[in-house]
This record gives C-alpha cells, structure tokens and sequence, in this order.
C-alpha cells in the first residue's frame, strides 16, 4: 500500500525543477506526523466547538430575558455589545 | 520598470489528490512573501476542513496564532493557539459543501528573511451555498529568526487536497 503524495514546487530559478510540480510519496514518519496533527486539529476543534455553542446558548438566552424584562446573569450581560 | 510584485511558483493539484502543497528553494531576494490558495479536500462529512500551514518543515512547538471568526456568517467570536507545531486555523472547503467551490486564503509574510521571529497573516474563506461557512482572519507568529525558505500546506485530518485545489507563491520587492 503506497503513502500519500504531497506536491513539491522549487520555488528557485536556479533549480532545474524550478516551478515543476513533483510529486512525491510521504514516508511512514511523515504520515505519522499527519495523524497526530489530524487528532490535535480535532481536538481543538471540538473544543472551539463546544464554546461557540455555549456562547450562543448564553447569547439566547439573555436576548429571552431582555425581552421578558428578567435580570441576566454576569455571563449573559457579558455578551451584550454596547 | 523593474517587477516589484512577481510570481514565483504555482501549482494545481492533480487528479488523485495531494496531502500537501510544497514550496521549497524559496529565494531570499524579495521583502515580502504572498501564498495565495483555493483549495477543496477530500473529508467527507462537513462543509469545511483545514489545512495547516508550517514554514521550514518546522515542526517545533513555536507557532502562536490568534483569529477573529466565524462559521455561520451571523455571529463573530475569537480564539487563540499557543506553542502549536503548526498554524492549524486556515479554513479549506470540505467535500460536504456545495460542488466545485474553493475556498480563498491569502498569507501574507512580510520581512520572511528578517532576523526576528516571523509574524504573518491570513485571511481566508470558504464558500457553501448554504449557512455553514468560515471566515477567519488569523495573526500567526512562528517564534523563530530563520529565513523562510520552505512554506508547506497540508490537509488536516488525513484529508486530502482535492484536484483543482491551486497555490500561487509571490514574492515582493520594496524596490
């Protein structure tokens, strides 16, 4: 089973392969960098995720209280822009 | 009159895929540096991916980056990275979105061959017809004083770059 290929470009006039792209298979460390940043990546994303959903909730939630004339909470007044 | 803003590689992904654009050999006898993108991958399952941008082949522990975003176009938020192996906020479109649409990402390194450490930009985003979409402006920092000779995007999430996917690497004169 081969390895993925990643596309390299010399960016160097001088080069014989100047602006020739070339495609070159990853070796099995390089692919195994790669499934570490993708977890990493995922992770962080989950986390970005989960505050984006959390602000929104809080954002919801103190827009129902304002019109509903309910005191909001520190976190809810926080998300108010003036 | 001398060029001032000149390209300097390009390249357009094949049919198959790529994990990774390249540039390599990147002279030191511009200022500035320009990537310009539009890229697509392969992972199936949203609208938007990423694609992580490391300079050198750098894989030490010192990109920062803090980026003002949105993903569904109606409310903004912020968000920060410290001491990443690689900048990782650098939206692509995913293979869930709407067929042949790229996204557009500009990265932009001015003094790439300074001796301080290499601040940069990106401003990027993807397109969808439909509500899920990503729009990030993102300062990055890679904490070292080196000459950027090498720039590498690769797929995140062992997705790959989808063909039409293109990278256009410009260099900048201050004279």
């Amino acid at each position: 089973m081969t390895n993925p290929t990643r596309i390299e470009v010399c960016a160097d006039k001088s080069c014989e392969n100047w602006n020739v792209a070339r495609e070159i298979e990853l070796t099995d460390a390089e692919v195994a960098d790669l499934e570490v940043q993708a977890a990493q990546a995922q992770a962080d994303r989950i986390a970005r995720e989960a505050e984006e959903q959390a602000l929104a909730a809080l954002k919801a939630s103190a827009r129902a209280k304002l019109i509903a004339g309910q005191p909001l909470t520190e976190e809810e007044a926080a998300t108010i822009v003036l | 009159m001398a060029s001032t803003y000149e390209l300097i590689a390009s390249v357009t992904v094949g049919a198959g895929g790529a994990s990774s654009i390249d540039f390599t050999s990147i002279p030191t006898t511009y200022t500035d540096l320009v990537v310009k993108l539009n890229l697509r991958n392969t992972a199936t399952g949203s609208p938007r991916g990423w694609a992580f941008v490391r300079l050198n082949n750098d894989s030490s522990a010192i990109y920062d980056e803090r980026m003002v975003y949105t993903t569904n176009g109606t409310s903004a938020a912020s968000a920060s990275n410290s001491n990443g192996t690689e900048i990782s906020w650098n939206p692509v479109v995913g293979a869930s979105a709407t067929s042949n649409t790229f996204s557009n990402n500009l990265i932009y390194i001015p003094n790439y061959t300074g001796s301080s450490n290499k601040s940069f930009s990106i401003d990027a985003v993807t397109e969808n017809n439909a509500t899920e979409v990503a729009l990030v402006m993102n300062a990055c920092i890679w904490r070292s004083t080196s000459a950027i000779n090498r720039i590498t995007i690769t797929g995140a999430s062992s997705s790959t770059l989808a063909e039409y996917s293109t990278g256009y690497l410009y260099g900048i004169k201050n004279s």
